[in-house]
C-alpha cells in the first residue's frame, strides 16, 4: 500500500509541472499523404507547414510550436486510423490535412467524434466536406475542388471558342468535384459534352481510353493528377493524338510539370484553372514565394509552391493566426480559437480568404496557361483572375443544391446549356 | 496438342471457335449493328492490343518471379524492387547515352549482377525455410523502397522512345470503312508493338532454353526433385544463382519497359510485385507458359474491363484469381503436386 501511494506521490510529482506550465507547446498534427500517387505532392505539403510556423518564428502567443506527422495513404481509413492516432497518442491540438477528397469527407466525420479539438482541412478539395452536413469543427481555409473548376468552362467557350468536348477524370470525389465545377460554368456558358470516361485512381495504362476519345471534339478535358496524368500524357504522345487540352486542376501541378522525361511536353499551351498561378505579381505571394526557395536547396523543392505547398501552408498560418488572436487559449474545448478561425479574413499569398456559414472559404481561382520557359521547364502563366468565387459557384444556395452532388452524370450538361 | 483435343473434344472446339470469332472480329469490318452493341472497332482493338502489350510487360516481370519460386521455392516478395531498379538505371542510361535498346542488356547486366549478390548473400543461408526468406525479402523490398525514394526523390520519371519508336504507326488491320467506301487502317504505338515482340521472343527463347539446352535440363531436373540433381554431381548452388540472377535481370529490363510506356515512380514496386503474384496465382506458381497464359489474362482484363466496365475493372483481375483460387487453386496451367 505504502509502495501505492509513493507511486502515486511521484506521479502527481511528474506531471504537476506539466500542467502548471503556462507555456505547454501547441502541437499541430500534420496528415499528409507519404505514399502512393500524391506522395510527392504530400511532401510539399510538409513545406509549406514548416514554412508557416517559420512565419511565426516557431512560438505563437509564447507557446512553442510542435508538429508531428501523420503519414496517410489517400485512403480514407488510413486517413481516420492516423487522426485518432495523432489525437490520442501523441496528443495534438489540432489536425492541419488531409491531402485527398474521401479523406476529406472521412475526416469531417471523424471529427464529429472529437469535438474538444479542430480539424483545418490541408487541400483536400470534395465539394461535401463542407456542403453536406458540416462539422462544426472542420474548417476549411481552400477553396474546394468545385470551386478551383470555376471560371475555366466559361474562359474555354468565349476566348478559345471550344463547344464541344469529351471528358477523362479520377473516378473518386476530387475528380467529380473539380469536374463538375468546370461543367457548369462551361454548360452555362453554352458548351456540349460528348462523352465522359472515368478512370480509378492508379490507372497506369490508358491505351485503351485515348482510343476511345472522340475524334471529332475541340478540345479535351483532362482531368487527372500525379503519376496517373504522366502515364496518360506519355501513352496520348505515343499514340500520336494531338487533340487540345483542357486541364483539370491537378494536371498542371508542379508534381506533373516537373517530372522528368518528354510526356509533359504535351502539355504546352493547356488552359487550366485553380487556386494559384506560380507567377501572380502580388507582392504577398511573391514574398511567399520568396520564403519558400529560401528555405529549401532547389533539389528538395520545387521551383516554386505546388497548390498543396500553398493549402498547408495557409491551413497553418490559419490556426497560427487565430491562436494569437486568442493569446493562445485553447482552453474550454478550444471554444474561442474556433470562434476566431470563423471571423477570421486570411490575409493569405493568393488574396483574401474569408469563411461562409459552412466554414468553407470564398476565395480566388487563377485561370493559368502552361508555358515552356527558355531552359526547357514549364510553368504556368496567369491569365486571368477570378475573385471571391462562393462555394455554390456564384448561384443561390437551392439552385446550387438543385443540381445534385457531383458524380459522374452530373452535372446535366443539357440542363445547364438549354439543349 | 494432339492429346488434348482426343481428351477434351468438346472444349477444344469451344476453344477453337472462339479462336475463329476472335479472328474474324479483328479483320473483318464490323457491321453497323455489332459497333452498336460492342462500339466503334477501334476501340475493341485498341483494347485487344493493349491488353496483350500489358500482358507482355506483365510476362516479364512475372517469368522471373516465377521461374526463381519454381526452381527454389522462394517466394522473392523483393522482385517489385528489382523492377523498379530496372526502371532507374533504364532511365539513367537513356539519359546519359540516348541509346535506347542498349540500355536493355546494360541494364539486365546490372539487375542480375544484384540477382547474385542476393542469391550468393542473403537467400542461400535460409534455404528451405520458407517464412524466414519471405519475412526477409519484404524487408529487403521495403528498405531498397526507402533507398530508392532517397536517391531518386518522388517524381515520376518516364524514358525516352527512340525516335524511330516514337509515335503510332498503320497496321494492315481495318479499323473502319467511311461511307465514302474509304477504308481507315488501325493506328497504334510503335513502341507497343516493339514491346510485344521484344516478349514473344524472350517467351519463346525462354521455352526454347528450358525444353531444349542442357541448362534447361538441370533447372528443369532441379525443380522435379533438387535432391537427386544434387545427387547426380550437378553444382545446384551455381544453378539457383543462374537462375536468380537471370529472373533478376528480366525484372530489370521489364522496368525499362514499363518506364517507356508508363512511367517510374515510387509504388510502382508494389504494384507490379502484386501484379506478378496475381499473374503467377492465376497461370500456377512456377510454370513459365503458365505466367505467359496469367498475363495476358490479367493485361486483358485490365484493358477490356477499363473500356467496357470501367467501374468494375479494379476489382476484375483480383476477382479472376479468386475465380482461379476456387476451382483450381493449382493455377490454370500449375503441376497437379
Amino acid at each position: 500500500m505504502n509502495r501505492f501511494i509513493a507511486s502515486v506521490v511521484a506521479a502527481t510529482a511528474l506531471t504537476m509541472p506539466l500542467t502548471a506550465q503556462a507555456q505547454e507547446a501547441f502541437k499541430i498534427g500534420v496528415l499528409v499523404t507519404q505514399e502512393g500517387t500524391f506522395t510527392v505532392a504530400g511532401g510539399d505539403g510538409i513545406r509549406g507547414v514548416e514554412l508557416a510556423i517559420d512565419q511565426f518564428g516557431g512560438e505563437v502567443a509564447g507557446r512553442p510550436i510542435e508538429w508531428v506527422l501523420g503519414p496517410s495513404d489517400a485512403t480514407p481509413d488510413t486517413a481516420v486510423r492516423v487522426a485518432r492516432k495523432l489525437i490520442e497518442q501523441d496528443g495534438v491540438d489540432i489536425i492541419v490535412g488531409p491531402l485527398s477528397g474521401s479523406e476529406g469527407i472521412a475526416m469531417r466525420d471523424y471529427s464529429k467524434t472529437i469535438p474538444d479539438k479542430t480539424i483545418i482541412n490541408g487541400i483536400s478539395g470534395a465539394l461535401e466536406t463542407t456542403f453536406v452536413d458540416p462539422s462544426p469543427n472542420f474548417f476549411r481555409f481552400n477553396t474546394d475542388g468545385n470551386q478551383w473548376g470555376s471560371g475555366l468552362g466559361s474562359y474555354v467557350v468565349n476566348e478559345l471558342g471550344w463547344t464541344n468536348i469529351a471528358t477523362v477524370a479520377a473516378d473518386y470525389s476530387f475528380g467529380y468535384t473539380n469536374f463538375m465545377g468546370f461543367a457548369v460554368d462551361y454548360c452555362r456558358a453554352g458548351g456540349k459534352i460528348e462523352e465522359r470516361f472515368w478512370q480509378p485512381l492508379g490507372s497506369s495504362d490508358f491505351g485503351s481510353v485515348i482510343a476511345a476519345l472522340p475524334d471529332d471534339v475541340d478540345a479535351i478535358y483532362l482531368g487527372i493528377g500525379g503519376t496517373d496524368a504522366i502515364n496518360f500524357l506519355n501513352q496520348y504522345q505515343q499514340a500520336g493524338s494531338e487533340t487540345n487540352i483542357i486541364a483539370g486542376t491537378i494536371l498542371v501541378d508542379q508534381s506533373v510539370l516537373t517530372a522528368e522525361g518528354r510526356a509533359k511536353d504535351a502539355l504546352i499551351g493547356t488552359v487550366s484553372s485553380g487556386p494559384q498561378a506560380d507567377d501572380y505579381d502580388s507582392p504577398a505571394w511573391k514574398a511567399y514565394v520568396e520564403a519558400y526557395q529560401a528555405k529549401w536547396a532547389p533539389e528538395d523543392r520545387f521551383p516554386t509552391p505546388s497548390l498543396f505547398a500553398t493549402g498547408y501552408y495557409n491551413a497553418t498560418m490559419a490556426a497560427l493566426t487565430a491562436l494569437q488572436e486568442v493569446e493562445g487559449d485553447t482552453s474550454d474545448g478550444q471554444e474561442a480559437f474556433r470562434a476566431a478561425l470563423s471571423g477570421l479574413t486570411l490575409a493569405s499569398p493568393i488574396g483574401d480568404i474569408t469563411l461562409n456559414e459552412n466554414r468553407q472559404a470564398t476565395g480566388p481561382v487563377f485561370i493559368s496557361e502552361v508555358i515552356e520557359n527558355e531552359d526547357g521547364t514549364l510553368s504556368t502563366k496567369m491569365v486571368s483572375k477570378v475573385e471571391g468565387v462562393t462555394q455554390t459557384l456564384g448561384l443561390e444556395m437551392a439552385d446550387f443544391a438543385a443540381l445534385g452532388l457531383p458524380s459522374r452524370d452530373t452535372p446535366d450538361c443539357d440542363a445547364l446549356n438549354g439543349g | 496438342m494432339r492429346a488434348f483435343t482426343q481428351r477434351y473434344p468438346v472444349w477444344s472446339a469451344l476453344i477453337g471457335l472462339a479462336a475463329l470469332i476472335l479472328l474474324y472480329a479483328i479483320f473483318a469490318p464490323w457491321s453497323d449493328a455489332a459497333e452498336d452493341i460492342f462500339g466503334r472497332k477501334r476501340i475493341f482493338l485498341n483494347a485487344l492490343f493493349g491488353g496483350i502489350t500489358l500482358g507482355a510487360l506483365y510476362f516479364l516481370v512475372a517469368s522471373g518471379f516465377t521461374l526463381i519460386f519454381g526452381l527454389m521455392k522462394n517466394v522473392n516478395l523483393a522482385h517489385g524492387s528489382l523492377y523498379l531498379f530496372g526502371g532507374y538505371m533504364g532511365y539513367l542510361w537513356v539519359d546519359l547515352t540516348g541509346l535506347w535498346i542498349w540500355a536493355f542488356p546494360v541494364v539486365f547486366i546490372i539487375v542480375a549482377l544484384i540477382g547474385v549478390v542476393l542469391q550468393y548473400v542473403v537467400f542461400r543461408r535460409m534455404e528451405g525455410e520458407d517464412l524466414r526468406q519471405t519475412l526477409v525479402t519484404i524487408g529487403i523490398g521495403i528498405v531498397a523502397a526507402d533507398i530508392m525514394l532517397w536517391i531518386w526523390g518522388g517524381q515520376s520519371y518516364t524514358i525516352l522512345t527512340p525516335e524511330w519508336l516514337s509515335g503510332p504507326t498503320k497496321l494492315p488491320i481495318i479499323s473502319s470503312i467511311r461511307d465514302s467506301g474509304e477504308i481507315v487502317y488501325l493506328s497504334y504505338p510503335q513502341v507497343r508493338i516493339a514491346i510485344l515482340v521484344a516478349s514473344i521472343v524472350i517467351g519463346l527463347g525462354m521455352w526454347f532454353a528450358l525444353n531444349k539446352t542442357r541448362i534447361g535440363m538441370l533447372i528443369r531436373a532441379g525443380v522435379d526433385d533438387k535432391e537427386m540433381l544434387t545427387a547426380t554431381g550437378v553444382r545446384i548452388q551455381l544453378v539457383f544463382v543462374g537462375v536468380f540472377a537471370f529472373g533478376a535481370g528480366l525484372a530489370g529490363i521489364a522496368g525499362i519497359v514499363g518506364g517507356t510506356f508508363q512511367s517510374i515512380s515510387p509504388g510502382e514496386d508494389t504494384r507490379f510485385l502484386l501484379a506478378s503474384l496475381v499473374v503467377v496465382i492465376v497461370g500456377g506458381m512456377g510454370s513459365i507458359p503458365g505466367a505467359a497464359l496469367g498475363a495476358l489474362i490479367i493485361g486483358l482484363a485490365d484493358q477490356l474491363g477499363s473500356v467496357y466496365m470501367p467501374t468494375y475493372s479494379v476489382v476484375l483481375s483480383f476477382l479472376i484469381m479468386a475465380l482461379v483460387l476456387a476451382f483450381r487453386p493449382q493455377g490454370l496451367l500449375g503441376g497437379g503436386r
